[in-house]
């Protein structure tokens, strides 16, 4: 070795025995100092390139995404001149005030009246058919608000059908875009109410994100209530309290195997056990729920028992040692500062879970649900199967709701990062 | 030297980690009075054996305890002895100071917290200040009791840890090389405290150290290959030791 770094040195006998001292500036030495620079600058190169790589992969994704999803938060509006005056409406304004006001207004022919107007109004461009099924219903909304306009010739912006919505957003087939023009005058924008607010539909104008939102958000506290708390106190049984042996061994076998098996398997678990044996509701958020934990808890053990692990013994002793019991050690001292990885764990069990699509599928969660669930045992849907439901659908106008829904599962799925990530701030503790 | 009973007293202990003998029959009396220091080359057994008065061998998978240890003339290692009120009464000192990473002022109260010893918020505070005033660390330490304990020097931090283990007001105390990763000054510091605890606690030292061994204890145990080789009064042991294998080593023959 030494003569490699010193060729100079003559080999001889005499002198190989007695080294001289490292002379730290012959050329061997300045190249080897040079390859190290070289080596140095390559590696952050490398770093920095693949930061730079992943971020664009990011940017390029909600570009494209904010690209074609951003109308589906959009939706065109029509000004229809109203004379609901002339309709001839049987409704009492005694009626409008009480709760069954909107069974009154349909009763009386409320739809009937919208579709006349328009038939009237646009008479060579498609009449009834250029407005949304939601159209009447915002009318109804009007009239609600301000009972007059049952009296008076009125204008009042609805929303338009998904054919001429598309057509003014600059999509769909030459004709529509020709009536869209001549509309013009007539069409406006707005914040798409129906759609931040709604539930699945079959006009994709009135189709809403609201009812997956909630249901993802439901499922998403039955996972985190049961997977998280077994997820730590089976990391912290198997840390803490389990001898090592074979049970223990095979139970970590288990656990590991358990975090990678492929998730349709415990959609076919949950199917079997929680839907067969158990009789419990289909399609609903506690069935999904469940079905997600039993996915994710072998992921927040594993991270969970890691973490512990990685806690120095040395401050167990010094609990220990001042007379504080295993729980005490455990609660006061190993759990806070495993906290952080934990959540770490978690968050990554989390994400996958919200992004789940297959075993969600297994367990009914793929119907067609036109109201946002109540109750943990409603039929519900969860975003990512709304957007496989929206995107498999033949209606041009589902394509950009499918974009917007994808945006809306991006920021819940930010909003979910980001709050883990001040809870692991918080809890960090600085050494 | 008094004749009150041993405040400890060991016989016949042996200890195995797995199938391997650590220590081989070992008896040894510790004395209220006196601050006993355990020397002998390393690998020998020391800290193997001060682990098994206060049962924190229980922790470590695989090792054994046998023989006989009594604290106070009760039965140590009993079925009804109760292992948190053992260490709580007989505390411990690590080589490697192990301060929890929290306020200085936590560090010191979680003790006499845990064990409710404080009756009101005052009684706390006033614990946790005649603690670090008697490890000597109050002064430097009275302004930035908020402070995290773990931003302290490495002697302070000893420092710290002797304070939190005399904050639950333990009958002994156990030191595993308290001084190892000190410099002089803060060496002399922590002698200097051994000096002012003796007497209110029954003190057990282990150290490479012969000239503290010969400074601050009264009685000096000497180990080899897991056996006690000579136990006696200090001045014996460093000036007329009986063994030779004790001679060889406290002149620095071996080790
Ligand atoms: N946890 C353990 N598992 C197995 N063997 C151990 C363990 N701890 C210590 N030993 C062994 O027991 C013997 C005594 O170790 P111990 O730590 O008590 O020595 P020591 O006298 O304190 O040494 P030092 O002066 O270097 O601290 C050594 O041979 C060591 O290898
Ligand atoms: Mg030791």
């Amino acid at each position: 070795m030494s003569k490699s770094l010193v060729p100079e040195a003559p080999v001889s006998a005499a002198q190989s025995v007695e080294r001289r001292p490292t002379d730290w500036r012959t050329a061997s030495m300045q190249r080897r100092v040079r390859q190290r620079y070289a080596a140095e600058r390559r590696f952050r190169w490398l770093g920095l390139a693949a930061v730079v790589a992943s971020a664009a992969f990011l940017l390029f994704l909600l570009a494209s995404m904010l690209a074609r999803g951003a109308g589906g938060f959009v939706e065109t509006r029509i000004a229809l001149p109203l004379d609901l005056a002339r309709a001839g409406l049987d409704v009492t304004p005694a009626q409008l005030r009480g709760p069954r006001a909107d069974l009154a207004l349909a009763g009386a022919g409320l739809e009937r009246a919208v579709d006349t107007a328009a038939e009237t109004a646009f008479p060579r461009v498609g009449g009834a058919a250029l407005l949304s099924d939601a159209a009447w219903l915002r009318v109804r909304e009007a009239v609600k608000r301000d009972p007059g306009l049952l009296g008076r010739r009125a204008t009042i912006d609805v929303p338009v059908a998904s054919r001429l919505d598309i057509a003014f957003k600059g999509g769909g087939t030459r004709a529509d875009r020709a009536i869209a023009r001549t509309l013009a005058p007539q069409l406006s924008r707005g914040l798409n109410r129906d759609f931040l607010g709604g539930a699945d539909s079959t006009d994709p104008t009135r189709a809403g994100i609201w009812g997956a939102l909630k249901g993802s958000l439901l499922t998403m506290l039955v996972t985190l209530l049961l997977a998280f708390p077994i997820g730590v106190f089976s990391a912290l049984y198997l840390e803490e309290y389990a001898p090592r042996n074979r049970w223990t061994d095979l139970i970590e076998v288990s656990i590991n195997n358990l975090a990678a098996v492929p998730s349709i398997i415990f959609g076919l678990l949950g199917l079997a056990v929680f839907l067969g044996t158990f009789h419990m509701p289909r399609s609903a958020a506690l069935v999904g729920g469940l079905t997600l934990a039993l996915m994710t808890t072998p992921v927040i053990v594993i991270a969970a028992r890691n973490a512990i692990g990685a806690v120095p013994p040395s401050i167990r002793d010094a609990a220990r040692a001042l007379g504080a019991s295993p729980v005490q050690v455990v609660f006061h001292h190993v759990l806070p500062l495993a906290l952080p990885g934990i959540l770490t764990g978690t968050i990554i069990g989390m994400a996958r879970a919200l992004g789940e699509t297959a075993p969600l599928l297994m367990i009914g969660m793929r119907a067609f649900i036109a109201a946002p669930p109540e109750r943990l045992t409603d039929p519900a849907t969860v975003l990512p199967v709304q957007i496989f439901l929206w995107s498999d659908d033949v209606q041009a106008g589902f394509v950009e709701k499918t974009s917007a829904a994808i945006i809306v599962l991006l920021v819940f799925l930010l909003a979910m990062n980001g709050l883990a990530i001040y809870l692991r701030n918080r809890f960090e503790t600085r050494w | 030297m008094s004749n009150a009973p041993p405040k400890m007293t060991a016989s016949g202990v042996d200890v195995f980690y797995g199938a391997k003998q650590a220590i081989r029959n070992v008896s040894i009396d510790v004395r209220q009075e006196d601050v006993t220091a355990f020397i002998g080359p390393s690998g020998c057994g020391k800290s193997t054996f001060l682990r098994t008065l206060n049962r924190m061998n229980d922790t470590i998978p695989g090792a054994r305890v046998s023989g006989d240890i009594r604290l106070d003339g009760e039965d140590v290692y009993a079925k009804t002895m109760d292992v948190v009120q053992l260490r709580a009464r007989v505390g411990m000192v690590f080589q490697k100071p192990n301060p929890f990473p929290k306020s200085i002022f936590e560090n010191v109260a979680y003790g006499p917290r845990i064990h409710g010893l404080a009756r009101s918020r005052a009684d706390l505070a006033q614990i946790v200040e005649r603690s670090l005033t008697r490890a000597g660390l109050w002064n430097e330490v009275k302004d930035r009791l908020g402070d995290s304990g773990t931003a302290l020097s490495g002697g302070q931090q000893q420092r710290l840890c002797i304070a939190r283990a005399i904050a639950v007001d333990p009958e002994v105390i156990l030191m595993d090389e308290p001084c190892s990763a000190l410099d002089p000054v803060a060496t002399a510091r922590i002698e200097e405290l051994i000096h002012d605890l003796r007497g209110r606690y029954a003190i057990v030292i282990v150290t490479h150290n012969m000239q503290q061994a010969a400074r601050v204890s009264q009685r000096t145990a000497f180990f080899h290959l897991g056996q006690l080789v000579e136990y006696g009064d200090t001045s014996d042991i460093f000036t007329n030791p009986r063994e030779e294998r004790t001679k060889d080593y406290i002149t620095g023959r071996y080790g």
